[in-house]
Order: structure tokens, then C-alpha cells, then sequence
């Protein structure tokens, strides 16, 4: 079965500002991947659980006890942008 | 016109008080200065993992374990994946298909009426930071650049969903009130929502009383009080019936309330498609709740405010004073006490709820600051029972006791409230009265006994008020037949 | 005489011990190596001369005191570029973390530290990992010391040139789908990826975090065993660390093979395979059953779809372990109006095309509508794989199969056909879906002179059998050739 992708939206999902250009390519590149990976959807797997993690592993905990923090300006100074003890980003949409 | 019928599901979100942080070791601390509690873990330096707090998992069991859930045996965390600054990894660890508790309940009263609210899901997730709009002049509309404080990003936050099943904006309020309570009583959060510790959001939809499917809801946010929880939900009820009345239709979309202009407004959607990609969390492994564990946290809970209240309610004393009683959780400890002394628990219920809290009420004070204790209180509830207390003097020795003037009996007789009781002390008094006043005697023994009244009243005054009433009318119709 | 560079491990802390050298003559050594070397191979993103020359003198010191750390104090190490490490340029390779230093320590880092190894510099690396060339660095390919025209495999392909061209002893690197072993396959050295969880990701930038695993480069198995046994071991602060204790390692090197049942998996051979590959590894499957081993066929029937599961699964971890790279808190901003726009600007200009085209894909096969078809169904084919693993294992001790389907290609050859790029992890990529361990021996050179790597794979935490198949292979093998650029021009002629 051929796959449909709606790649703008994925980009959008992606937060990756790509053009008309790229988006066509990556578009038919991802093509090529998924008809690939068709052949595993395929796959008959009725009754097979889904191994998400290789460890049969369970209950890895840290105890309740506090660890030294980091230097504020040693972190922002590694930052794009910084205004007094906070990080500066542009106007943020969805908020008034 | 049609008869319309609200169908509210509310969301809460309440910030436990672990030390630590949920996947990391900053300390969790309101009152930091911005950016001091921030590691490579909350901050998403490359390279960092996540490692889960097992207070935080204790705290999430004790609250679901609080509500009656189920507390799932494996359950797992995922990925929710949406891109906002506020939030590092730009995904928050939460849980989705199979939360960590589920199928629980709240009973919540409003008004002495019960009703049972499901709990379909409390789940484990971690806080966001917080953005400041603008710089220089702090919170501006439309502010060109914002600033980012991630000392909250990564405290261990409990998402508890109720179930549809709340009907009122007064029965949203009493929901999150019991809510409240319930929680504060395990002691793993103070859910203070003026400091955001707990927050609720509202889901909200209206449909003609009889009719089955649900209408389009409405998701209510940024209530800080009870009263603007209220407020916004009633707010929001009669805008979807007045929508729809006028020919409109609600639309499915979160809306902000304002508390100064009382009103709710649309807000835009962090993540347009809302496809938010969820996957099992692979730098975690699942959580695994065996019967030893779960035994454990249903033993440590303590008695829940509901229980009281029923075991209170059991004991005698009336629904509305029993939730006056447990509110108050000092005044449910002193009763308790009082009780396990022997004393008349509905006196006491009555007193404590009534004149106690009239009386902390007028000086402005706590119960912990009076001299009222336990003993006092029985032994008010006996001289009353015994006859050598009227109900009103009972109320005056009450206040005198509050003020510390001393135990009830040396009060009572240090203002000489004892009440007269004893037929011989009085039968000089009402003689005295019959002869000061013969056509009232004839009347009497005429059969009219309507001055009898009068008579109760010369015997009382005589006694300055200490007399027994009923015992002196008693007197006067046995001595007014003996003539 | 021999130039220090060229010691194995093991002989460079004889020496140490006995005073024949010290650690800053052999981090001199493989300096002047890189010297040499770099401007032909750029095995090195950042090699940090002075910070290296410190730390083997403090290892001198101590040695000098007799205050001994283990085999690896005073050894110059070389780290793959996409480990933390405080104070030094980490990039990952990709630009969008161009200048990024870090404030904190990968485990791996503490633990080779507290051992007194000299941390040389940080190697290069096909961005974020993803690739079998190192083609897809942001700041250049790395080459193949065999023949500079051709690629040293990837995605670690820095960390293995630098080892077989001796500018570094050892080197760390990771292997998500083969990252480790391809390339040690494609140098001629011994490359190991141990099981899943054996080794913290702590620090470990990461690709795709239920495949990802940290482990090591060496020119034999005894030293690899050395350096995995110095970063093997539980840590708090990876919830996926296994919490047994660290399994034995090296304590079988010595025994053969006698006995061990060998199982060559079918589906590892014939179409798509060099010729030489499959015939060097036939080969060295008859002297391994001419050395006590009861070698036979076995069948691994899901292992052509592992591959495309492997291409579902990675890039789907990778799309959201990957989101955090956004302009905010650290790396490359590229400015916009809203921080929305500014987000979407930066990883689009940050990222490089391998890169977007994994995000991407990722982003598709978990977004609603896709995920059951996709992601999925590829978790259940990681059950499906684990399921062939764990029969095989009932019918022999250890798995062979060739490393890597061919022996280094040419710089340029595979960039423009993704899925041919990715036909290179076919042998390797089960072992991280299966959380197994696995390692390449070099068994020996094709006609054009180009090594070829044997891949041993065995069930979890039994790292011990596959270092004891290892070290016999290596015996047989007896390769003990070196890259040309290794020998040559480093010494006069
Ligand atoms: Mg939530
Ligand atoms: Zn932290």
C-alpha cells in the first residue's frame, strides 16, 4: 500500500522551519524509508507483545534527598540569550 | 423553554512536597531565587536522564489509595511530545493508557446532600518552569520577549481526573474543597491554590435535562480560589445555555477565566494538532506495585475527612455540625477527646461548633490559645444533665471557662449560677408567693391555670433566675391543690 | 624501535610499572601521532594538548608514589564527541551544538578519571550518531587510515580511526545499531558493545535510548576487555543501569574455545554480502571448529525485518530525545518573532540533513493515525527478534556472523541512497534490539588491502563468552597488520 504523508504538518509536529524545496525531498525520501518499512506492518503479529525495553527490569527509584544544584551563571551563560537570573526568548504565542 | 442540565469533569493538578525534585536532586523550593534549582537532569543538558523519586511514587499511592483507586499492579510512564519553552525536554514524562492509579471516588456534600464523584485516573507527571511576560514592567499583554525560571520544572506533579459526574457549580466547589482536604490529611502537599501547589481545571458542557449523549465541553483554566472555581464554572454554564439559546454552538476549546471581569474567555492551543506522539518512556523501566506495597500504603493512610464525618454522624451529632467539626480539624481532636472522657457528645458537638467557634471568631483567636480542655467539657455536659446548670448559664460558665477563669464547676460557683433544684429550698419561696397573691391562688384552684406563668415568674425572680422552672410549676399546682 | 604510540594497553602499563616509560612520554607519542595523522584522517573534533599532558603527569605522580588506579592509569584515551564533559566542547557532531561546553561529567567520564586514564580529546562522529560513515559530521568526514579515500564506517568513526591509527590507545564510542562495531570492522580493530544497561548513559547524548550503549575501541580483545571493565557497573543516575553486579568480563580470555558451541546465523550471508567478507569469515568458522568449537548453522528468521524495525524504532526515540535542542537554554539560536518561530529556525538551520530526515520520520511514525502501523508493530518485531535470539541460544552459546556486509566503502559512495547507507548495520543491528552484547575482531585484509571484522554475538550480561570467543579468534586470526598511515610516514624512512 502506498503511504501518505502530510510532511508540512509533520515539519509543523517537528518544530522545523523547512522549505517548499526540502520539504518535497525529505517528503519522497520518507517515501522510500516507509514503503521499506511496509513490509513490517505486514508482518502478522497477532498476540506478540510489544518489547519497548530491552532490561526485564522494574522500580528503579532514587531516594528523596537533595543534590547540589548548578551554578546559575556558569548555566547562563551558555545560553542563547539571557536577561538577569533568567533565559530570554522571543514573545511566546498562546499566552497573554 | 428548555430545562438545561451541566455535566462537569474537573482536572487537578497537585505539586507534591518531596524534598528532591521528581527525576532529579534540586531541592524543591518555592521561595528560590529563579534558576538556583536547576541541574542538567531538569534543565535537559544533553546527556541527562531522568531517575524517579520513590517519595513521589509513596505520595501518589497514598492519594490514590486516599480516593479508593485501584492502584495499578504494572504501570508505565510515556512521553507527552509538545513543544513549549517552559518545558526542557520539550516532551513531559507522564503516564497515559495505563496510569499508576485508577477507578477511585470522592463523596462530597453539598449542603448535607452526598453525592459519590468517580476518579477515573491519578496519574504521575512532572511541573513545567514558568515564563515572566516582559522584563522592566513585569506582566505585559502581547509582551515582546518573555524570561524563563525553571526552579519548578521537574517537581513531582499528581494529575487526578474525575469523572463527568458533577452537576452544579457548587458541587465543582465542594469537590475540590473535599479534595483539598483529602490530601492536606496525608500530608504529602499543603494544596494551597493561591501559590499554585494545586491546581483545578474545569471541563465543562451543558444538555437538556433527559438527554443521553454529552454536549461539546469546554476545558475552564486559571481559577486561583474556591470561590473563582464557582464563580467560573457558574459563569461558564450559562454561557453555553445562553450560546446555545440564541442559536449558537459551544466550540470544543480551552478558555481562560478572568477573576476581575468575571468572565471566561478562548485561549489559543499550545500545540495546534494536539497530537502529542505518546510513547513508553525509554530511559525509564515500569513500575511494579506488589500486595506487600499495596498493603502498606492503605495501612499508613489516616482517618479521611469523609470517614470522620461518618463516624461522627454515627456518634449522634448531626451532619452539618460533623462537617463543621472535621473542617476545623482542632475542634474534631477536642471533640474526639471530650468523647473518649464520656462526655454528652452532642452538647459538646453543639457547644464547640456553636459558641467556641462564636467565641474564637469574636477575639480572634485559636482554640490551641483558649483554656478549654477536654475535661471541662464533660463536666459542663454533666452539671447540665444533673440539673445544676440551666442552658444558658451552661453557655455563660462555657465563655468564662474559654477565658480561663477555671473548671466549669468552680466558675458556676464563683458567679453563683448553681441552679435550685431541691424541692425543699424552694417550697418556702413558692409558698411565699401563693400568699402574696390570692386571687391568683383562687384561679387556680377555679381551675384556670393560665397565671401559672405568672406565678413560675414572682418564684424565679425571687430566686434570682437560679430556680428549676419546671419544678416550680410543678410545686405551685401540688400546693395550689392542697390549699 | 617501536613507537610508543603502537603499545597495546596492556604492554604500555608493564612498562609504566616498570619504569621503562612514563605516561607523558606515551601521551607525547600519541600526540605527535595525531600531529601526523590528523590533517589526513580528522579523526579529532577537539584534542585538548595541554588539559592530556596534565593529566598523564599527575598519573606519573602517582605512580611515581606507588598509588596505583588499575590498566588504564596514564593510558591516553580518545571520546567520542557525544559524551558530557565538563569544561570541553561537546557537539555531538551537529552544529546546533557548536560552542556548547558542558557543566558536568558523563559517568564513563568520572570512571575513566578516577582511574587516572588521560583523556586525549573528544573524536568525530556522524551527527547525533546517526550514520555508518561519519560522512554526516557537521564539521567534516573523518577517513579511513587504510586508505583516506574511503570512509572509517560510523557512526563512531572518529574514535575507531584515532585507535587504529594509534593517536589514542583506546577510545570510547556508542553503538545504537551497529555505531561501535561497523567501524572497528571497517579500521581493523576490536570494537564491543556490551549488553544493554552493563554501561551508564549518564552523560551519553542521546540517539535512540533503549538501543544506545556505551563501549570500547582497542587493537585487541584483551585490552577492550580493560576498558569495558573500567565503565561497566551500576549507576544511580541512569534508571536503565542493570543492578546486579557487573557480570565477569575478562575472566575467560585464556580457556579456547573448546567445547563452546558456535552458531553462524544463516540469514548473515550470501546476497548483498563481498565475497571476501563471506569467505574470510568461512574460514575463520572452520579453524574455530578446527580449535574444539561445535560450530553449526543457526536461523535468526526475523532478522531481515530487523532492520526496518530498527529504522521505525530509533528515529521515533530520536524525535523527542532530540526536541530539547531548541534555542532556549543552550547551542545555536537562529532568531524569530515569536520563540515558536525561533524554535522551528534554529533546528532547521542546527540540524543537518540525516539528522531532519530521522526526526522527521520519527515524527510520522508516532503521530496519531501511525503509530500502531509503525511504531508499534515495530516493537512487537523487537519481540519477534528477542524471540529468535533466545531459541538460538537454546542450540549454541555464542552467535558469528560477518560484521559488516563489505569492507570500507568510498567517501561519497552511499550519501546520496539513504536506505543504501543503512544496508550497513544488517549484521549488527539485532544485538541492540535484542539489548545483547556484541563485538568485531579484525580476521584479516580483502585484495585491496581493506580489513574485514567478524562479529561475535552472545545472550545478555554474558560478556564473558564473548570475549573467551573473541580472544581465540583473535589467536587464529593472528591479524597484525597496521594502516599504512600508522607506520610510514610516522617514522623516517
Ligand atoms: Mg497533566
Ligand atoms: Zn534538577
Amino acid at each position: 500500500m502506498p503511504v501518505e504523508i502530510d510532511i508540512a504538518k509533520v515539519a509543523q509536529l517537528a518544530r522545523l522551519a523547512l522549505s517548499e524545496d526540502e520539504l518535497r525531498e525529505y517528503g519522497a525520501q520518507l517515501q522510500d524509508i516507509l514503503e521499506h518499512a511496509e513490509r513490517v506492518s505486514a508482518l502478522p503479529t497477532e498476540g506478540v507483545s510489544p518489547t519497548s525495553h530491552p532490561l526485564p527490569m522494574t522500580n528503579a527509584f532514587r531516594p528523596d534527598e537533595v543534590r547540589p544544584s548548578l551554578n546559575r551563571d556558569e548555566v547562563l551563560a551558555q545560553a542563547p540569550a539571557a536577561e538577569g537570573k533568567y533565559f530570554r526568548v522571543p514573545r511566546i504565542l498562546g499566552e497573554s | 423553554m428548555t430545562d438545561w442540565e451541566a455535566v462537569i469533569g474537573i482536572e487537578t493538578h497537585v505539586e507534591l512536597q518531596t524534598r528532591s525534585k521528581m527525576f532529579c536532586g534540586c531541592e524543591v523550593n518555592f521561595g528560590a531565587e529563579p534558576n538556583t534549582m536547576i541541574c542538567p537532569v531538569c534543565l535537559a543538558l544533553p546527556g541527562a536522564l531522568p531517575v524517579p523519586n520513590e517519595e513521589a511514587i509513596e505520595g501518589i499511592l497514598r492519594i490514590g489509595a486516599a480516593f479508593d483507586c485501584d492502584l495499578v499492579e504494572d504501570s508505565f510512564f510515556h512521553r507527552k511530545n509538545y513543544f513549549y519553552p517552559d518545558l526542557p525536554k520539550n516532551y513531559q514524562i507522564s503516564q497515559y493508557d495505563v496510569p499508576i492509579c485508577v477507578d477511585g471516588h470522592l463523596d462530597v456534600d453539598v449542603d448535607g446532600e452526598e453525592d459519590r464523584i468517580g476518579i477515573t485516573r491519578v496519574h504521575m507527571e512532572e511541573d513545567t518552569g514558568k515564563s515572566v511576560h516582559g522584563s522592566e514592567t513585569g506582566r505585559i499583554h502581547g509582551a515582546d520577549h518573555s524570561l524563563l525560571d525553571f526552579n519548578r520544572a521537574g517537581v513531582p506533579l499528581v494529575e487526578i481526573v474525575s469523572e463527568p459526574d458533577i452537576r452544579s457549580a457548587e458541587q465543582a466547589r465542594a469537590y475540590a474543597a473535599e479534595l483539598q482536604r483529602v490530601v492536606r490529611s496525608l500530608g504529602v502537599s499543603d494544596v494551597r491554590l493561591e501559590e499554585g501547589s494545586v491546581r483545578f481545571d474545569a471541563n465543562i458542557s451543558v444538555r437538556p435535562v433527559g438527554q443521553e449523549e454529552l454536549g461539546t465541553r469546554a476545558e475552564v483554566k486559571n481559577m486561583n480560589s474556591l470561590r473563582s472555581l464557582q464563580r467560573a464554572v457558574a459563569y461558564e454554564i450559562q454561557r453555553q445555555i445562553a450560546l446555545i439559546e440564541s442559536g449558537g454552538t459551544v466550540v470544543l476549546e480551552t478558555r481562560h477565566w478572568d477573576e476581575g471581569a468575571g468572565s471566561t474567555s478562548g485561549m489559543r492551543s499550545k500545540e495546534e494538532s494536539e497530537d502529542y506522539r505518546y510513547f513508553q518512556e525509554p530511559d525509564l523501566v515500569p513500575l511494579h506495585v506488589d500486595d506487600a506495597w499495596r498493603e502498606r500504603v492503605f495501612a499508613s493512610l489516616p482517618e479521611l475527612p469523609a470517614i470522620r464525618r461518618r463516624r461522627f454522624v454515627a456518634a449522634g451529632v448531626d451532619r452539618q455540625t460533623a462537617s463543621v467539626l472535621v473542617e476545623a480539624g482542632d475542634l474534631a481532636d477536642l471533640f474526639d477527646q471530650a468523647g473518649e472522657l464520656g462526655a454528652d457528645v452532642k452538647a459538646v458537638a453543639n457547644w464547640l461548633t456553636g459558641d467556641v467557634v462564636a467565641y474564637l471568631r469574636r477575639n480572634e483567636t485559636t482554640l490551641a490559645d483558649t483554656h478549654l480542655a477536654p475535661a471541662h467539657l464533660r463536666e459542663l455536659g454533666e452539671m447540665v444533665s444533673a440539673g445544676d446548670l440551666s442552658s444558658t448559664a451552661a453557655k455563660d460558665v462555657l465563655g468564662r471557662v474559654l477565658d480561663g477563669e477555671g473548671t466549669p464547676g468552680a466558675v458556676a460557683a464563683a458567679h453563683d449560677l448553681i441552679q435550685i433544684s431541691d424541692e425543699g429550698a424552694l417550697e418556702s419561696e413558692v409558698s411565699q408567693v401563693l400568699a402574696d397573691n390570692p386571687d391568683v391562688l383562687d384561679r387556680l384552684r377555679e381551675g384556670d391555670m393560665k397565671p401559672i406563668g405568672f406565678l413560675v415568674g414572682q418564684v424565679m425572680k425571687a430566686t434570682r433566675g437560679k430556680a428549676d422552672p419546671k419544678l416550680v410549676s410543678d410545686l405551685i399546682r401540688q400546693m395550689a391543690q392542697e390549699g | 624501535m617501536s613507537d610508543l604510540a603502537d603499545l597495546t594497553i596492556a604492554e604500555a602499563g608493564k612498562q609504566l610499572r616498570n619504569g621503562a616509560i612514563t605516561s607523558l612520554d606515551l601521551t607525547n607519542a600519541t600526540l605527535a601521532r595525531a600531529a601526523i595523522t590528523e590533517s589526513h584522517l580528522h579523526a579529532y573534533l577537539t584534542l585538548n594538548q595541554d588539559a592530556a599532558r596534565n593529566d598523564a603527569r599527575a598519573a606519573d605522580k602517582a605512580l611515581a608514589a606507588g598509588d596505583d588506579h588499575g590498566p588504564l592509569q596514564g593510558i591516553p584515551i580518545a571520546l567520542k564527541d557525544n559524551m558530557s564533559t565538563r569544561g570541553t566542547e561537546t557537539t555531538a557532531g551537529s552544529k546546533i551544538l557548536a560552542g556548547y561546553v558542558p557543566p558536568y561529567d558523563a559517568t564513563v567520564v568520572e570512571r575513566l578519571r578516577a582511574r587516572q586514564a588521560v583523556v586525549l580529546g573528544k573524536t568525530n562522529l556522524d551527527e547525533y550518531a546517526m550514520g555508518s560513515s561519519t560522512e554526516n559530521s557537521a564539521y567534516g568526514p573523518s577517513r579511513n587510515p587504510w586508505d583516506i579515500d574511503r570512509v572509517p564506517g560510523g557512526s563512531s568513526g572518529g574514535s575507531a580511526a584515532a585507535v587504529a591509527v594509534g593517536s589514542a590507545l583506546g577510545a570510547l564510542g556508542s553503538d545504537t545499531g551497529g555505531s561501535i562495531r561497523q567501524p572497528a570492522s571497517l579500521t581493523g580493530i576490536v570494537g564491543v558493545k556490551p549488553t544493554y544497561g552493563l554501561v551508564s548513559r549518564y552523560g551519553l547524548i542521546a540517539f535512540a535510548s533503549s538501543l544506545d550503549q556505551i563501549g570500547p575501541f582497542a587493537r585487541t580483545v584483551d585490552d577492550a576487555a580493560t576498558l569495558l571493565e573500567a565503565i561497566a557497573g551500576f549507576d544511580i543516575r541512569d534508571a536503565t543501569s542493570y543492578r546486579g553486579d557487573a557480570p565477569d568480563i575478562s575472566g575467560l580470555l585464556d580457556v579456547g574455545v573448546v567445547g563452546m558451541r558456535v552458531g553462524v546465523v544463516k540469514e548473515l550471508s550470501g546476497e548483498g554480502f563481498d565475497p571476501q567478507v563471506a569467505d574470510a569469515c568461512s574460514s575463520m568458522y572452520d579453524l574455530l571448529a578446527d580449535a574444539g568449537a561445535v560450530v553449526s548453522e543457526v536461523s535468526l528468521p526475523s532478522t531481515e525485518y530487523a532492520l526496518s524495525a530498527y529504522y521505525l524504532i530509533a528515529p521515533a526515540e530520536a524525535s523527542a530525545n532530540l526536541a530539547r535542542f531548541d534555542g532556549v537554554r543552550y547551542g545555536l539560536r537562529v532568531d524569530g518573532d515569536t520563540t515558536e518561530e525561533m524554535m522551528a529556525n534554529t533546528r532547521a538551520e542546527g540540524f543537518g540533513p540525516e539528522v531532519t530526515r530521522r526526526i522527521l520520520l520519527g515524527t510520522y511514525a508516532l503521530s496519531a493515525g501511525y503509530y500502531e502501523a509503525f511504531y508499534g508493530q515495530a516493537q512487537k518485531v523487537r519481540t519477534l527478534v528477542r524471540n529468535d535470539f533466545a531459541a538460538a541460544y537454546e542450540l549454541v552459546d555464542v552467535l558469528v556472523s560477518p560484521t559488516s556486509p563489505t569492507t570500507a566503502f568510498p567517501i561519497g559512495e552511499r550519501t546520496a541512497d539513504p536506505l543504501s547507507m543503512y544496508y550497513a548495520d544488517v549484521c549488527t543491528i539485532a544485538s541492540n534490539l535484542a539489548g545483547d552484547p556484541s563485538g568485531s575482531i579484525p580476521i584479516g585484509l580483502d585484495d585491496g588491502g581493506l580489513p574485514i571484522g567478524f562479529q561475535v554475538m552472545a545472550p545478555a550480561l554474558h560478556e564473558a563468552q564473548l570475549f573467551r570467543l573473541a580472544a581465540e579468534v583473535e589467536r587464529l586470526a593472528s591479524f597484525n597488520r597496521r594502516p599504512s598511515l600508522a607506520t610510514s610516514e610516522v617514522r623516517p624512512a
